[in-house]
C-alpha cells in the first residue's frame, strides 16, 4: 500500500480551476518534488494535501480519504512545514517544537503523551537547536527560525512531511543543512517527504520522483529520469531549462 | 531545575500579593479599619456569629462583597482578553471586541431609562436587562459572522464587532439624548461601578466564572498552536472553526455577565494579559492562570482607588482603570519598541 495516493484530483475555488487531472502515488522513503513555474498550481496542492482547501478527486493517507479525516487524525500522519514567521509572543524553540506532539494528547487537560519529552529532544537534536531550546523564537535568526519549523514537523513524527518551499530566503548554508535534515529523516526512518521546490538542481540531488506541474495540470510524474526530462522542462520554463543549468555550472569551472 | 524553582517562586509570590491586596482593600476606604478588627469580624462571621455594629455591616455587607466582585470581574476579563489575544492573534483584542460588551451596557441604559425592574434576588432590573441583551447580541454577532462567512475568520470578527459596537454606540448615544435626569445614572453606569453590588452579584459572578473558565481554560494547549497563525493550528490537528466558536462564545457570555454587574470597566482585558506575559510567559497554560490573578488584584486596587481616593465621593472604576491601563500600555510599547531597536 502506498502511503499517499492522489487520483484525479481537481480543486476549483470562487469559480476558477486551480488545478485539475492530477494524479501520483507515494510510497514510504521516497521523495517528492513538485516542480513547475509561476501559477502552475504547486501552492494549491500542497493546500490540498494540508488539509486546508477542499477537493474533487480522490485523496487518500495510508488507504484512508483524507476527507474523511478529522485535524486532528490527519495531522497524525502528515507534518507540514511552512514558510512565515512564528508568531508575535515570546514563546521559547522549546515550547514552538512541543506545541508539534499537539494531536498526540488526550483528554480536556492535554497529558497521557508518554512519548512527548523523547519525540522533543530528538527533533531539537536532529535540527541542531538542542543549545537554544530556550531562546525565545522572536530573537532567531531566519535560518534558525526554518530550522524550528522543521524540528516541530519532525516532532510530529508523521509518515509524510510537506514542506513548502523550504529554503525560501535562506542562506545557502542554511539550504544545504536543510535538505540534509530532511533526507537524513527520510532515509533513517523511511518515511516520505513531498516538496514544493523552484530549485531544479536540489529536485535532481534530493527528490526520488517528481511531478511537474504548468497552468494547473501534470505534465509528468515519476522518477526524476522520467519525469524531468529536457522535453517536459522546456515545454513547462518555455526556455532551453538544461542548457541554461549547464551555463550556470559552467560558470564554477 | 532554575527554571522550576521560578514557576514555584512566582506562584508563591502571586498567591501572598492575592492575601495581601484582599486585606488591604478590606481595611481601607472611607472609614479605616484595623487590620485586627478586620480579622476578628471576619474570624466571627466564619465561625456563624455575623456581627451586626457599624463596623461588621461595613465590611460583610459592603466591603467583602464588593471586593470579591471587584477580584472576580478582574479575573474574568483579564481570561476573556488573553483568550481573546490568543484566539484573533492581536494584542488589541480582549473581550469586548466583538461587541458584546456593548451591547450589554445597551441593555443596561434601556433599564434605567425604562425604569424596568423585576424581582429576582437581589439582582437589579438593570443587571437582567443587561445579560438579555449580551446574549442577544452574542447570537447576532456570531450568527451575522457565521452568515457572512462560513470560516469564521478574523477578519471577518473583529470587522463585524466593530461595527456592532459602533451601532450600539450610537444606540446608546441616543438614548442619553432622550434619557433627561437619568442621564448621570446611565453616565456612571457606562463608565463602570462597583458602588451597588451585594451578595448575589457575587454568587452570579462566581458560577459565571467557574461555569465559563472551566471552559476556556482547557483550550490552552490549542490556544498556543492559535498564537503561531490559524492555518498552522489547522495542520497540527487543531479543529480552529469549533475551537472559534466555543471560546468567543464562552469569553462573550462571561464578559456579558460581568458588565452586567459592574458596567463598562475598560483596559482591564487588554492590559493585563499583556503584563501577565512579562512574568509568565506567552504559554497559555501559565498565562490563562496567571492572568486571571493579576487581573483580580489589578481590578481589587482599582476599585480600592475608586472608593478611597476622594471618600465619600466615589469615582467610576472604568476611569481609573483607563488611566492606569493607558500608562501601563505606552510603558510596555516603548519597553518592547527599545527592545527591538536593540536586537
Amino acid at each position: 500500500m502506498q502511503t499517499l495516493e492522489v487520483w484525479n484530483l481537481a480543486v476549483r475555488r470562487n469559480g476558477k480551476t486551480l488545478l485539475r487531472d492530477v494524479s501520483f502515488s507515494l510510497g514510504s522513503g521516497e521523495w517528492l518534488a513538485i516542480v513547475g513555474p509561476n501559477g502552475a498550481g504547486k501552492s494549491t496542492l500542497m493546500k490540498v494535501l494540508a488539509g486546508e482547501w477542499t477537493y474533487t478527486g480522490v485523496v487518500t493517507l495510508d488507504g484512508r480519504s483524507l476527507n474523511e479525516m478529522k485535524p486532528r487524525e490527519r495531522a497524525l500522519v502528515m507534518g507540514l512545514m511552512d514558510q512565515g514567521s512564528f508568531s508575535q509572543f515570546a514563546f521559547t524553540v522549546e515550547e514552538v517544537v512541543r506545541m508539534g506532539r499537539y494531536p498526540y494528547r488526550k483528554g480536556i487537560f492535554h497529558t497521557g503523551d508518554p512519548d512527548e519529552d523523547a519525540a522533543v529532544e530528538q527533533a531539537l537534536a536532529d535540527t541542531g537547536l538542542t543549545g537554544l531550546r530556550h531562546r525565545s523564537v522572536l530573537t532567531l535568526s531566519g535560518g534558525e527560525q526554518q530550522r524550528c519549523a522543521l524540528a516541530q514537523a519532525l516532532c510530529h513524527q508523521p509518515q509524510v512531511l510537506l514542506l513548502d518551499e523550504p529554503v525560501n530566503h535562506l542562506d545557502l548554508n542554511y539550504q544545504k543543512e536543510l535538505y540534509q535534515i530532511a533526507d537524513g529523516w527520510r532515509k533513517s526512518a523511511s518515511h516520505a517527504v513531498v516538496t514544493v521546490l523552484h530549485d531544479l538542481s536540489a529536485a535532481r540531488r534530493f527528490a526520488t520522483k517528481a511531478l511537474v506541474l504548468s497552468g494547473g495540470k501534470p505534465l509528468s510524474f515519476g522518477s526524476i529520469k522520467e519525469s524531468l526530462t529536457d522535453d517536459i522542462l522546456n515545454t513547462a520554463w518555455n526556455m532551453d531549462v538544461a542548457g541554461w543549468m549547464r551555463e550556470m555550472g559552467e560558470a564554477w569551472r | 531545575m532554575k527554571r522550576g524553582q521560578r514557576r514555584v517562586w512566582i506562584v508563591l509570590a502571586g498567591i501572598l500579593l492575592t492575601g495581601f491586596v484582599f486585606m488591604l482593600c478590606l481595611c481601607l476606604g472611607s472609614v479605616p479599619i484595623a487590620v485586627r478588627e478586620t480579622m476578628n469580624v471576619l474570624r466571627s462571621a466564619l465561625t456563624g456569629a455575623v456581627r451586626d455594629d457599624y463596623i461588621g455591616i461595613i465590611l460583610l455587607r459592603r466591603r467583602l462583597p464588593r471586593i470579591l466582585c471587584a477580584g472576580l470581574i478582574g479575573a474574568s476579563l483579564s481570561l476573556s482578553g488573553a483568550v481573546m489575544q490568543g484566539l484573533l492573534r492581536n494584542s488589541l483584542a480582549d473581550g469586548s471586541t466583538l461587541g458584546v460588551s456593548s451591547g450589554a451596557s445597551l441593555g443596561a441604559a434601556v433599564a434605567i431609562v425604562t425604569g424596568f425592574s423585576v424581582a429576582m434576588g437581589d439582582l437589579t432590573g438593570t443587571t437582567l436587562m443587561a445579560i438579555l441583551f449580551a446574549a442577544l447580541s452574542l447570537a447576532g454577532v456570531l450568527g451575522l459572522a457565521y452568515a457572512l462567512d462560513k470560516s469564521l475568520s478574523t477578519q471577518t470578527i473583529i470587522l463585524l464587532g466593530v461595527v456592532y459596537g459602533m451601532l450600539v454606540s450610537a444606540l446608546l448615544t441616543l438614548l442619553i439624548t432622550f434619557s433627561g435626569e437619568k442621564l448621570r445614572t446611565i453616565t456612571f453606569w457606562t463608565l463602570g461601578s462597583l458602588a451597588s453590588v451585594n451578595w448575589s452579584s457575587m454568587l452570579l459572578l462566581t458560577g459565571a466564572f467557574v461555569i465559563f473558565g472551566a471552559i476556556l481554560l482547557p483550550h490552552a494547549a490549542v490556544l498556543d498552536l492559535f498564537a503561531l497563525g490559524e492555518s498552522r493550528a489547522a495542520h497540527l490537528g487543531a479543529n480552529v472553526r469549533r475551537t472559534k466558536i466555543v471560546c468567543m462564545a464562552a469569553v462573550c457570555a462571561l464578559c456579558g455577565v460581568c458588565v452586567s454587574v459592574g458596567g463598562g470597566i475598560g483596559f482591564v482585558g487588554l492590559v493585563t494579559p499583556h503584563m501577565a506575559r512579562l512574568v509568565v510567559g506567552p504559554s497559555h497554560k501559565r498565562l490563562l492562570p496567571a492572568c486571571a490573578l493579576g487581573g483580580a488584584n489589578f481590578l481589587m486596587l482599582c476599585d480600592l482607588a475608586a472608593r478611597a481616593l476622594f471618600s465619600p465621593l466615589e469615582l467610576p472604576i472604568g476611569v481609573i482603570t483607563s488611566i492606569i491601563g493607558a500608562a501601563v500600555f505606552i510603558a510596555l510599547y516603548a519597553k518592547r519598541g527599545r527592545n527591538d531597536a536593540n536586537a
